[in-house]
């Protein structure tokens, strides 16, 4: 299957392979498709069991940051003294990802049985399965599924008579990209604004209400349960780039490309493969400028650095990005950059949940010269005062918000520079900013 | 215990100190102050001002000192390049927005931001162009306005109040560069202790009603006191400006207070200002009382108190325990009665963050060294003894009317007294005397912590000390206050070997020497 | 009981009846009341459309909070509204996957199309509110626009005056 279009010959479809399938997302569509094979097996294993296998497979996290699942569940303590609490990252908001919510709209109960995977593997009775509020449909299906899932007997105080309690809770985000940052979640879960917290501790040992928390993303959680039905060494055996980097990932494509959509590939597939194959490419008559490869956070590419770039979190570094949450974001020459990266910077400002001096002040500092230069105002210092605040809002706060500003308006000026010389020369047309 | 020591360098000096300790404190040993807004040893640390980053060798990345543990081995540097650029950056960023309307700021010369960027903040300003944010200035409640345009977002005011005071009634709202603080609009910043934000506001965000405009804080002379409001005995700073107190403000004493005053001891001040005051002595003579040089005054109340018989003391409970002590010894051989006011209130006002620290039902200062040196807690059969008495001695206590009916039928009346207002028609002398603000003397707060007070301001005419005027009638050689103690102390077996040095910024507790090694009251 | 504020109008509680119920079953989900903070406001949005300071301070005290922490806690997310909107809230996304497919222009369009004339403003006969929004999480789908709860992908500007006609 596939949604919205047909699954290509260079995909291999693993999570989204009843994308589009509407009968798959019922608990009795999920079990005819062999669903919930993986939570029984797992059930029948020890905590550590689990963890191995997952360690095995080499999955790493999907949300972003790319840390080893199977390491991650390791963190939390043996005992269980305090409870221990599992948060589903759903709050999918970087932009240009939307991988999280095709999940969930066609297999909410893939995801439920990741979360129950992942709930036995670390020794917690509660999932928190945390929804960006504006993900209104997928919110009333994924509360119809768990409902199912109780009546299925997949969550409740016996889950399929393992003698496991296992529940689930779907808290409803309201409107914050910075909850999307694990900290921040496990806060707006706690009643509370979402400001991130310091670390340490980490959440392993002081997450949500100060017990014990893992926190993974949807695509994370719904690999596990593909992972203990086959096996880590089937999942390991799917790389096609670098070892570190194995199975299959989702990745967003969206922007000007002519089927825009998710594309699920093997980890270390072309990223050219993915544009110009099984995207299309460019509408007729135009050519790539740029791509953000990993949600609005990451550097921009130049098509030169996209020629030859693997679609792993090594290759993408290697080319001076990084992989992200896989959101790529495509811009076609009739893009105005200088434009785009104001409409970044300005939703990092309206986004920044003002803890930090240099988030709060520089986010919105940055988008003000922006909108400067873009009404013909703009001084060739402008650039250089930019790259500086970039400097100082880098690597310095407490999350990473202010960094993922910074990035691209960086990378933006470095890698194209023309971009902004056509406004600072009056070369080109000022644009009327609107707020 | 003796806590597990590590060692760390910080800017190139070695120190040791017990593990857990934050980076910003392990440099206050080693004598460095690392720039901060948001951290203050009173509250929980957000990290948030980002302005305390510095080097920590190994470290990946700049390290917030104030929620960073030492650990050892660990060399930390505060004043590399790469930490003085980002602490410029931090001070850059708080300006774009900050009025720098520093000439009608109450906090000029006080201001923290002020100081750091004056320190190490750049000269000229890169954001010139954009229009600052503006919000209007909200009324918080009965003392304290918010400027929101000076606001640095620090939230120590928040966490004072969600923390430390237990009642959230400010928080932060909105966010980005839109955030300000914020109340409930049927709310007021009415709690007992809600004047401490002032203080904690390390820029002029938060100013005080009754401080507003009345002084720039470099022209303030400031002096280390003890707040007379209650027996908790906080440790204050009176601050005078040409001879005249402006303000109390809180003195850092971790035993005691730690950082905050309640607003009954910041507003309890006025009274020490007062203007009716007695100058000079005053000798009963065919019915009026004429001023008098101090040599026959102290003449007169010498043979006054030489006459022996009943005799009946009433003194105010915040008066210095050198007076009370030498008051006491002045009528050593006659039989005594003696009360102290110790203006009893119903309710008592604890600051729940802080164990120990209240607002207390006694609201006088020196209750437990009136009591150590005998004194009587019955006030009114004090009064009442008072009036059969042949010698009554009035320590700076204003009476009610029937109070002074009583107390006018003894055979005489002496009056040592601040306030005209308490100087009794019948009295045979009225003695002019120094209140706290204008002597230096000790009181012994309800733990029985043994605190120095300071003079800050002159007195006013020819008004002394009230050990000064007992034991110059008593033909005592005492001069100062610290004899003045010396002299108290031998009266009081729990004193026995304290001095008035040893007591220090932030005294001693009364008892036996093992319970005044580590501190803490028994 | 009602609970009368300093803007003079007197609050209808929203905690009775069903969606008392609703808010009382939430509790066993989470060990502390005010971890009930985001589920008990979307109830009240849900029931009142919007968040009044009457309903705040409700919520404030039927969760054992203080007024000035809900407050707080309101004004981070966006999406509870703090005033009272149109019948219908529509929220355009405009973030950059979107902006280059033409998002902008899906924004003109409603604008014109509600006759709400500028961003956050209700239209006159008080059936719309238009705004733009940041990332709605479906770059895939350009431009997708939350109207209310339904969300509707692969909006153009052509689209806009028939999508209209569903909310009346």
């Amino acid at each position: 299957m596939g949604y919205p279009h047909p699954s290509h010959a260079g995909e291999h479809p693993v999570l989204s392979k009843h994308f589009g399938d509407a009968g798959a997302r019922t608990f009795d569509g999920w079990v005819k498709r062999g669903g919930y094979e993986g939570l029984k097996k797992a059930l029948g294993m020890t905590r550590d069991q689990v963890v191995e296998e997952v360690k095995a497979s080499g999955l790493r996290g999907r949300g972003g940051a790319g840390f080893p699942t199977g390491m991650k569940w390791s963190f939390m303590p043996k005992e269980v003294v305090k409870p221990h609490y599992l948060v589903c990252n759903a709050d999918e908001s970087e932009p240009g990802t939307f991988k999280d919510r095709e999940i969930i709209r066609w297999t909410p109960h893939q995801l439920i049985e990741g979360c129950a995977i992942g709930a036995h593997a670390i020794g917690a009775e509660r999932i928190y399965i945390y929804i960006r509020g504006e993900f209104t449909h997928e919110h009333r299906i994924l509360l119809a599924a768990v409902d199912e899932a109780y009546k299925g007997g997949a969550l409740g105080a016996n889950v399929f008579g393992s003698g496991r309690r296992i529940d689930v809770v779907v808290h409803r985000g309201a409107g914050a990209y910075i909850c999307g940052e694990e900290t921040a979640m496990m806060n707006s879960i706690e009643g509370k604004r979402g400001n991130p917290r310091i670390k340490p501790p980490f959440p392993a040992v002081a997450g949500l209400w100060a017990c014990p928390t893992t926190i993974n993303n949807v695509e994370t959680l719904a690999a596990a349960g593909h992972i203990l039905r086959q096996g880590g060494a089937w999942y390991k055996g799917l790389c096609r780039g670098n070892p570190k980097s194995t199975g299959t990932k989702l990745f967003s494509v969206c922007g000007h490309v002519q089927r825009p959509g998710n594309y699920e590939v093997v980890m270390g597939t072309s990223m050219k493969e993915l544009i110009y194959d099984m995207c299309g490419g460019m509408r007729p008559g135009r050519t790539l400028k740029a791509v953000i490869p990993g949600g609005s956070s990451v550097p921009i590419m130049t098509p030169a650095e996209v020629e030859d770039c693997l679609l792993d979190y090594e290759g993408v570094v290697a080319k001076g990005s990084m992989l992200g949450s896989g959101g790529m974001i495509v811009m076609d020459d009739s893009t105005d950059l200088v434009y785009q990266v104001m409409r970044l910077a300005r939703f990092y400002a309206h986004e920044s949940c003002a803890q930090c001096t240099q988030c709060r002040e520089g986010t919105a500092w940055t988008t003000r010269i922006l909108e400067k230069i873009l009404a013909g105002k703009g001084r060739r210092e402008d650039l250089d005062l930019l790259l500086d605040l970039a400097d100082n809002m880098t690597g310095k706060t407490i999350c990473v918000l202010s960094d993922s500003c910074a990035a691209p308006v960086v990378s933006a000026i470095r890698k194209f520079p023309a971009e902004f010389d056509a406004y600072i020369s009056r070369e080109k047309q000022p644009v009327m900013v609107t707020a | 215990m003796t806590p597990e020591l590590v060692s760390v360098t910080i800017d190139g000096m070695t120190v040791q100190v017990p593990k857990g300790t934050s980076i910003i404190e392990a440099a206050k040993q080693a004598g460095v102050l690392v720039p901060h807004y948001c951290y203050h040893p009173s509250l929980p640390s957000p990290a948030v001002c980002r302005m305390c980053l510095v080097e920590v060798e190994k470290a990946p990345k700049l390290m917030p000192a104030c929620v960073t543990t030492v650990a050892e081995g660990q060399v930390v540097h505060t004043d590399s390049e790469q930490a003085r650029k980002a602490r410029t950056g931090v001070l850059e960023f708080l300006l774009i927005n900050h009025p720098l309307d520093c000439p009608i700021c109450d906090q000029a010369g006080e201001c923290e931001l002020q100081d750091y960027v004056f320190q190490e903040g750049q000269a000229a300003t890169r954001y010139g162009e954009f229009a600052k944010r503006y919000n209007p200035v909200e009324d918080f409640g009965p003392d304290v306005l918010y400027v929101a345009n000076r606001c640095i977002l620090c939230t120590r005011c928040v966490r004072f109040m969600e923390d430390v005071a237990g009642a959230p009634v400010l928080n932060v709202s909105e966010r980005g560069d839109r955030a300000y603080i914020g109340i409930d609009q049927d709310q007021l910043l009415d709690h007992p202790w809600a004047g401490n934000v002032v203080d904690l506001c390390p820029v002029g965000s938060l100013i005080s009603k009754d401080f507003l405009h009345k002084a720039r804080a470099w022209d303030l002379d400031k002096t280390a006191s003890v707040c007379t409001g209650c027996s908790q005995g906080c440790n204050v700073m009176l601050d005078t400006r040409d001879n005249v107190v402006v303000r109390v403000r809180p003195r850092p004493n971790l035993d005691v207070n730690r950082h905050f005053i309640c607003d009954h001891g910041r507003m309890h001040y006025r009274w020490m200002n007062r203007g009716d005051r007695i100058e000079a002595p005053l000798v009963r003579e065919g019915g009026r009382h004429l001023a008098t040089d101090w040599e026959p005054a102290l003449v007169r109340l010498a043979q006054l108190a030489a006459r022996g018989g009943n005799t009946v003391i009433l003194a105010s409970g915040s008066a210095s325990f050198e007076s009370l002590a030498q008051l006491r010894a002045l009528v050593g051989k006659a039989t005594l009665t003696t009360g102290v006011q110790l203006l009893l209130a119903d309710d008592e006002q604890p600051l729940p963050g802080v164990p120990g620290l209240a607002l207390r039902h006694e609201r006088a200062a020196n209750g437990t060294g009136a009591r150590l040196l005998g004194y009587g807690e019955d006030w009114n059969a004090a009064v009442k003894a008072a009036s059969g008495a042949n010698l009554v001695l009035l320590l700076d206590v204003t009476l009610t009317d029937a109070e002074a009916a009583l107390v006018s039928g003894a055979g005489a009346v002496v009056v040592l007294g601040t306030t005209l207002a308490q100087a009794l028609p019948a009295a045979e002398l009225v003695l002019p005397v120094t209140n706290v603000a204008e002597e230096s003397g000790t009181f012994i707060n309800r733990d029985q912590r043994v605190q120095r007070y300071r003079q800050a301001r002159t007195a006013p005419g020819m008004a002394r000390p009230a050990w000064w005027i007992a034991a110059g009638a008593a033909g005592t050689d005492i001069g100062t206050a610290a004899e003045a103690f010396a002299a108290g102390a031998a009266m009081v077996p729990a004193l026995a070997g304290l001095t008035y040095a040893d007591l220090g910024l932030n005294g001693r507790l009364a008892g036996p020497p093992s319970r005044r090694a580590d501190g803490v009251p028994a | 009981m009602s609970t009368a504020h300093a803007a003079g109008e007197t609050h209808q509680p929203v905690f009775v009846g069903p969606t008392r119920a609703q808010l009382e079953a939430l509790f066993p989900k989470y060990p502390t009341k005010q971890s009930v903070l985001l589920p008990a406001l979307w109830l009240v949005q849900e029931a009142r459309g919007w968040i009044s300071e009457g309903a705040l301070h409700e919520v404030a005290e039927v969760l054992g909070l203080t007024p000035a922490y809900v407050k707080g806690v309101v004004t981070f997310y966006t999406m509870y509204h703090t005033h009272p909107v149109g019948r219908h809230f529509i929220q355009v996304c405009t973030t950059s996957p979107c902006n280059i497919c033409g998002a902008e222009e899906v924004t003109k369009a409603f604008l014109r199309h509600t006759g709400c004339g500028e961003l956050g403003a209700t239209s006159p006969d008080g059936r719309f509110t238009v705004i733009e929004v940041e990332c709605l999480g479906a770059c895939g789908f350009a431009t997708p626009v939350l109207i209310d709860d339904d969300f509707v992908e692969g909006v153009t500007p052509e689209r806009v005056a028939g999508i209209l006609q569903g909310y009346k």
